[in-house]
């Protein structure tokens, strides 16, 4: 009998396993047959393990980075990569990320069901990047097993359902229609930017489709471009600071410090091209039964989809949001540099993405000067929130790498920070708080559903 | 015959897309197409015979030959237009 037990819990410690086994779960609610049913929990399986193998690379990539920024500035420097810092935390909570994230759907779709919050949150790599991120501040915070998923899973599905909403008003004035959500957890860096935009809208501002805007930059769409050479630029800027001798002697084994550099750098963007693979192999079936399931089941949901969806309603919006964006980054740097702290590094991943859909916002609610002031503040949001998070992570916080995006940061330091002042009890409480003014909503006018709620999630 | 929806980080928007195709392809019947999605890096010419891009990327998807752009990618019509089209060209119509 102990040697049973013993079985099951080497099981379901495996999160690959359990991975797998919820997408065979996935896979037999829709009556698949036997060769594609076997076909994806394979995949499932497979992909999981090639997220541990991307996230080795990625750790020998970025601990030398971390010397050498120490050597030279004195200070921590960190790279915000959801990819990266998934990947690491992956291989201590990979388990519990795997049942959270399952939870987290379940409660998705009951909020969604019963509550006037019709969104379905169909971006399936940001649910696992949060699912993760609980798992770790609700370790920190001291849940542990069966709670642990309960807590976590449904403050996912609040998120789930609140991240959308958040941005709805403004997506509505982009698309011109409210039958599709945005489903990006950067939803309050893109609030901000709408109501900035409104705010700096001038008498006859124009907007930023009517200006000529050199095209040309796509290329950096191409995420393994664009982050082999912001590392390349990054490491070999820290490595000329912290000076051939250092590198030489304790971290490249005698190879020129520069080359060390380079190959470090794309080490890196290789990392991410693998945790990259597998993440697409995970969810390459839990995606799918997901969303069959919900649409079954909550009658009117909106879908909420991935942020490229606005990027085409106006183009130049999305390059003259990452440059502004991108400039917040650097400002940030700089205010950052000066202060002391440790510094939050501009990453063109996370500025291009986020800064784009904020440009993209901006221009709906404030034209071209909406545009530009609504992504630098999204800019400046996205550089100091991890700065906030860092502390909340426990050991995580050291790992050189953070999650990028606004909802990770706001949600982050949400749920860490009540949990240092009340405990558990006060984010058991605040849980249930939360969705009970949901519910609560569904006796009320649904008229003004959209305003009341987004505070809530702010603070 | 395969179709491949390319998008920048092969996660979210080219999986949408795919889903969207295969939707479409079951009410229009065909079986025997396969569609997955990908990143830009990782798609070639040889990976499918037809691609589906959004218009924001499309320059970036020269290399892969026969590219289709969605010019919204929210819009199921303009999909399902665009999807018929091709398999009338392939004869699997």
């Amino acid at each position: 009998m102990d040697g049973f037990l013993k079985l099951i819990v080497d099981i379901l410690s495996q999160p690959a396993i359990l991975v797998a086994l919820i997408a065979l779960i996935g896979l037999l609610a829709q009556r698949k047959n036997l060769p594609d049913t076997l076909k994806g929990t394979t995949k499932t399986f497979v992909g999981f393990l090639v997220i541990s193998a991307g996230a080795g690379i990625l750790s020998g990539a970025l601990a030398p980075f971390g010397e050498m920024f120490q050597q030279a500035f004195n200070v921590s420097g960190v790279v915000p990569n959801n990819e990266a810092i998934v990947a690491i935390a992956l291989t201590e909570y990979g388990s519990s990320t795997a049942l959270i994230m399952f939870f987290g759907m379940v409660f998705n779709v009951f909020i969604a069901r019963f509550t006037p919050f019709k969104y379905i949150f169909l971006t399936g790599h940001h649910t696992l990047y949060m699912a993760c991120m609980l798992a770790v501040i609700f370790s920190v915070a001291g849940f542990t097993s069966f709670w642990l998923i309960l807590t976590a899973g449904l403050a996912l599905g609040l998120i789930m359902t609140l991240s959308p909403a958040i941005v709805q008003p403004f997506v509505q004035k982009v698309t011109g229609n409210n039958n599709v959500a945005l489903g990006h957890f950067s939803a309050v860096g893109y609030a901000a930017s709408g109501i900035v935009g409104k705010l700096v809208k001038g008498k006859n501002s124009r907007s930023t489709e009517n200006i000529n805007f050199p095209k040309g930059l796509g290329f950096l769409r191409d995420s393994t471009v664009s982050i082999a050479l912001t590392m390349v630029v990054i490491y070999l800027i820290v490595a000329l600071f912290a000076g051939p001798t250092y590198i030489e002697e304790n971290l490249s084994d005698g190879t020129n410090y520069l080359v060390f550099s380079l190959i470090q750098a794309g080490t890196f963007a290789a990392g991410v091209f693998v945790i990259l693979a597998g993440v697409r192999l995970v969810l390459a079936e839990i995606v799918p039964a997901f969303k069959g399931i919900s649409q079954k089941l909550v009658p009117n949901a909106k879908p909420a989809l991935d942020v490229p969806i606005i990027y085409t309603y106006a183009p130049n919006a999305v390059l003259i949001g990452f440059f502004s964006s991108f400039a917040g980054g650097l400002v940030s740097l700089l205010i950052m540099g000066l202060t002391g702290t440790v510094m939050i590094l501009p990453g063109v991943v996370p500025h291009f993405f986020t800064g784009a859909a904020a440009g993209v916002i901006g221009n709906a609610t404030g034209g071209l000067r909406g545009s530009v002031a609504g992504s630098f503040v999204n800019g400046l949001i996205i550089s100091f929130l991890p700065l906030f998070l860092l502390p909340v992570l426990g050991d995580l916080g050291f790992a050189n790498s953070t999650f990028s995006d606004t909802d990770f940061g706001v949600s982050g330091i949400f749920f860490g920070t009540l949990a240092n002042y009340a405990g558990q009890i006060g984010i058991v409480v605040s849980l249930v708080v939360i969705l009970a003014v949901m519910i609560g909503l569904n006796f009320k006018g649904t008229k003004n559903v959209i305003k009341q709620e987004p505070l809530k999630e702010e603070k | 015959m395969k179709v491949l929806a390319v998008c920048g980080s092969g996660l979210g928007t080219s999986f949408m897309v795919e889903m969207n195709i295969q939707q479409i392809l079951g009410e229009l019947g065909i079986k025997d197409v396969e569609v997955s999605h990908s990143d830009l890096s990782s798609a070639t010419a040889g990976d499918a015979d037809v691609f589906f891009l959004a218009k924001d990327i499309a320059e970036g998807g020269d290399h892969l030959g026969n590219v289709i752009v969605l010019e919204s990618i929210i819009d199921m019509d303009e999909l399902r237009e665009k999807v018929t089209a091709v398999m009338k060209e392939n004869n699997k119509l």
